[in-house]
């Protein structure tokens, strides 16, 4: 019989044929997604807000590298996530926030919150989210050095602000001209990104639909049904920034089509109820992180049913003979 | 009854799956017959269940279509020669699969030459239909490999009784086009198994289903069908929605009956039997001439050979002989795979025998096929809304690799029908399927420890 020597075979498990997307290729879309909150967010904040952006991804690549390194596992940079992780930090701080804290921030972000659980995937809370709220609790007075876009006044953010007479208007909210963190200001860069997202179904539209939808429902009926406080709700803070980037992070959302709603509508309820009724101005980053936390169990009580197992596979076998 | 003979579109669709590119390219192309090879290596064990007994020794003559081993189990199906010629070897030979079994070497006259005794079976009652099926070597040629008379068998022994027969011409898998050119060519064939499996079998209804990607196998059968006006059958043609897996045997029944099987139950449980569209093709056929299975079609593609073609092959002739038949390789492929793209064998080489249920052979370049970098799980959830069984892939993947039994069991890894749904969608590029059939294996070891 014949046999071609020269003919090296790969013998591999099937499927011999995949989807076109890869790890890397969701987090660079996720990148490229994040760029018109971050042009945004120059253009209002200026050359500070570049600086803190580079550094902060520069640093968390560092951290995912040198940690990587370190522990001597498999260098993990190149899957592009700690680049986002990096980004997101520095979107979600004030423009004047000494570059050294960002720094900590991001430390705090990829070895303690990410690595430590094992790395990308294995994570159990949003490592931006977590720094996030470390640098709340540890820089209280640096996180909320609000400016105003342009002319760097000191000012707060229109959830601080809401039902002043300080209070932006809707079209300020929706452009961005208004205080804020660096990312978060902009609501119309962070729907522009949301939506390539979607288009590139590196999202579902599930999570951010449903947070949003409930922050917005429950804001108008406990305004007195007013779709101003709606509105002005969801432009305003961190919601959208969450909604879309963070609450959508998959190692720390549901897998499970009906454990992404609940989780969404969770982070939603929280949210509101810190709005309304807590000390804190902004509530999205604990409404997600209390919500990470609940994941596995939300995933436990959501597990799909599997084809023949259910109630309704027996009722088909009965019926239909 | 009444004749139906419209198309028939089923509104239902299973969960998750990987949508259609299909990559018919072989759709329009004629089957055509390869020479006589030189030697064929006919596997005494070609189906699923007890290996025959070799029926020739060393230096026998033996004819196209006669018998060469049997065995006196109820599942398992006769072999027989393929070609004329003279036995040159009984004795192990490697499979496919790497798997080792005895087999028995045919060294062709070249002629082909048909075993005077064929001639069509006789068939007064369900007993000599069964046998006739036996006779016939008939085991599924969709890729399954259970003998056919054993399926029909329990079929007919499930309470309450079997009342659909499917006809499965989905061909989900990409690049497969052998079913759709047996719809093409062989509608009579078809018709006349279908007509017997009814008169037997006391089926109540025939759906057969066809990918809607495939309009002129669905045109041809609908047409066929049309010219047999006093059929007394009712037979459904279900145009189906393109997407990968249509064809497992689940689906398929779920989408055109609506009836869902129960996990580790068989399609009898629910009154269907789902047969492949050239098994049935056979049984017409064999019942009209008597010549048992000792060819069947092959689609050959991929971009790294010559094609595609579709191809009428002996039973045994070596892969090898099916490539260079096409031309060889046009550049060196990087893999070779016996099946379809989503559940097909990557060979390590090229001299194993085809066998009865084997359909395509597709040989790839690197460019197009590989993707060499792994990534971490990011529990993005693709797998879980993927799957059509509803399984959680992600996790079944960790479980496995824990080998934690218990879990593995809870989320119902032996309903895993290995389909590559799951793996097809990861972006991390994870061997899922290899973890799911080690998940199974770790239960199927326990089951077995438990018992010892």
């Amino acid at each position: 019989m014949l046999i071609n020597m020269n003919i090296k075979l790969t013998v591999s498990s099937s499927p011999h044929v995949h989807t076109p997307m890869t790890t890397r290729g969701i987090m660079r879309d996720v990148l490229i997604a994040l760029m018109p909150a971050v042009l945004a967010g120059i253009c209002f904040f200026g050359a500070r807000a570049a600086l803190l952006c580079a550094v902060s991804t520069g640093a968390a690549v560092f951290f995912e590298w040198g940690f990587r390194k370190l522990i001597g596992r498999k260098n993990t940079i190149s899957d592009l996530s700690a680049a986002v992780t990096g980004l997101l930090i520095a979107l979600n701080v004030p423009p004047t926030l000494p570059v050294w804290m960002i720094i900590i921030a991001d430390f705090i972000a990829i070895v303690v919150a990410k690595q430590f659980f094992g790395g990308i995937g294995e994570n159990f809370v949003n490592p931006a989210i977590a720094a996030r709220i470390i640098l709340m609790t540890s820089f209280p007075k640096e996180m909320n050095a609000f400016i105003e876009p342009v002319d760097a006044m000191t000012t707060a953010t229109p959830l601080a602000l809401a039902g002043t007479d300080a209070a932006p208007s809707l079209w300020q909210l929706l452009i961005g001209y208004h205080g804020g963190t660096i990312g978060e200001v902009c609501a119309l860069a962070l729907i522009l990104g949301g939506v390539y997202l979607l288009v590139r179904r590196v999202i579902r539209w599930i999570i951010p639909v449903c947070f949003i939808g409930t922050v917005a429902a429950v804001m108008f009926f406990a305004d007195g049904c007013s779709l101003y406080s709606a509105a002005y709700q969801v432009l305003s803070g961190g919601l959208i920034l969450g909604a879309v980037f963070m609450a959508t992070d998959y190692s720390t959302s549901p897998v499970t089509t009906w454990g992404k709603v609940i989780y969404a509508i969770g982070c939603g309820l929280i949210t509101c109820l810190i709005r309304l009724f807590g000390s804190l101005a902004e509530g999205v980053s604990f409404s997600i992180i209390i919500m990470n936390i609940l994941t596995p169990h939300i995933e436990k009580l959501t597990m799909p049913v599997v084809f023949g197992a259910d109630e309704k596979g027996r009722k088909a076998k009965e019926g239909s003979l | 009854m009444d004749i139906a003979k419209g198309l028939h579109s089923p509104l239902r669709k299973f969960r998750g799956g990987v949508p259609a590119d299909h990559q018919k390219n072989a759709a329009d192309i004629p089957l055509q017959s390869i020479p006589v090879p030189g030697t064929v290596a006919i596997a005494l064990s070609q189906s699923i269940g007890a290996p025959c007994s070799p029926l020739v020794a060393v230096g026998d003559h033996v004819y196209a279509g006669q018998k060469i081993g049997d065995s006196d189990k109820t599942i398992s199906a006769p072999v027989h020669a393929s070609v004329s010629g003279k036995v040159i070897a009984v004795g192990e030979i490697v499979l496919s699969n790497g798997i080792k079994c005895q087999g028995i070497t045919i060294e062709s006259d070249g002629k082909r030459e048909d075993c005077p005794d064929i001639s069509p079976p006789v068939i007064e009652s369900l007993e000599d239909f069964l046998n006739a099926v036996r006779e016939s070597g008939l085991v599924g040629m969709g890729g399954a490999g259970f003998p056919t008379h054993a399926k029909l068998r329990s079929a007919l022994k499930s309470e309450p009784a079997v009342d659909t027969l499917i006809i499965n011409a989905a061909e989900c898998e990409p690049y497969i086009c052998v079913d759709n050119r047996e719809c093409m060519e062989y509608p009579q064939n078809i018709i006349n198994g279908i007509r017997a499996l009814v008169q037997w079998i006391g089926f109540k209804q025939v759906i057969i289903g066809v990918e809607d990607n495939k309009p002129k196998g669905l045109e041809r059968l609908l047409n066929c069908l049309g010219e047999e006006c006093n059929a007394d059958m009712d037979i459904k043609v279900s145009s189906l929605h393109s997407r990968y897996p249509q064809g497992a045997e689940k689906m398929m029944i779920y989408v055109t009956t609506g009836r869902i099987v129960p996990i580790g139950k068989l399609p009898s449980d629910v009154g269907c039997v789902v047969m492949n569209v050239e098994t049935c093709s056979v049984i017409g056929r064999y019942l009209r001439t008597g010549r048992p299975v000792i060819s069947r079609s092959i689609t050959v593609d991929g971009d790294a050979i010559d094609g595609p073609y579709n191809l009428r092959v002996p039973i045994g002739t070596s892969i090898q002989d099916i490539i260079d038949y096409c031309g060889g390789f046009t550049e060196p492929p990087y893999k070779i795979i016996l099946g379809g793209p989503m559940m097909g064998l990557a060979l390590s080489d090229t001299t194993a025998p085809i066998c009865k249920q084997n359909n395509a052979i597709l040989a790839f370049r690197q460019t197009s096929i590989s993707r060499l970098v792994k990534w971490d799980c990011i529990r993005c959830g693709r797998c879980v809304e993927a799957c059509p069984m509803g399984l959680v892939p992600e996790k079944l993947e960790r479980y496995a690799r824990y080998r934690n039994v218990e879990k593995l069991k809870e989320l119902n890894v032996m309903a895993c029908m290995e389909c590559g749904s799951c793996a097809f969608h990861c972006p991390g590029n994870r061997s899922l399927v290899q973890y799911m059939k080690m998940g199974k294996q770790l239960i199927r070891e326990e089951a077995q420890k438990n018992v010892n």
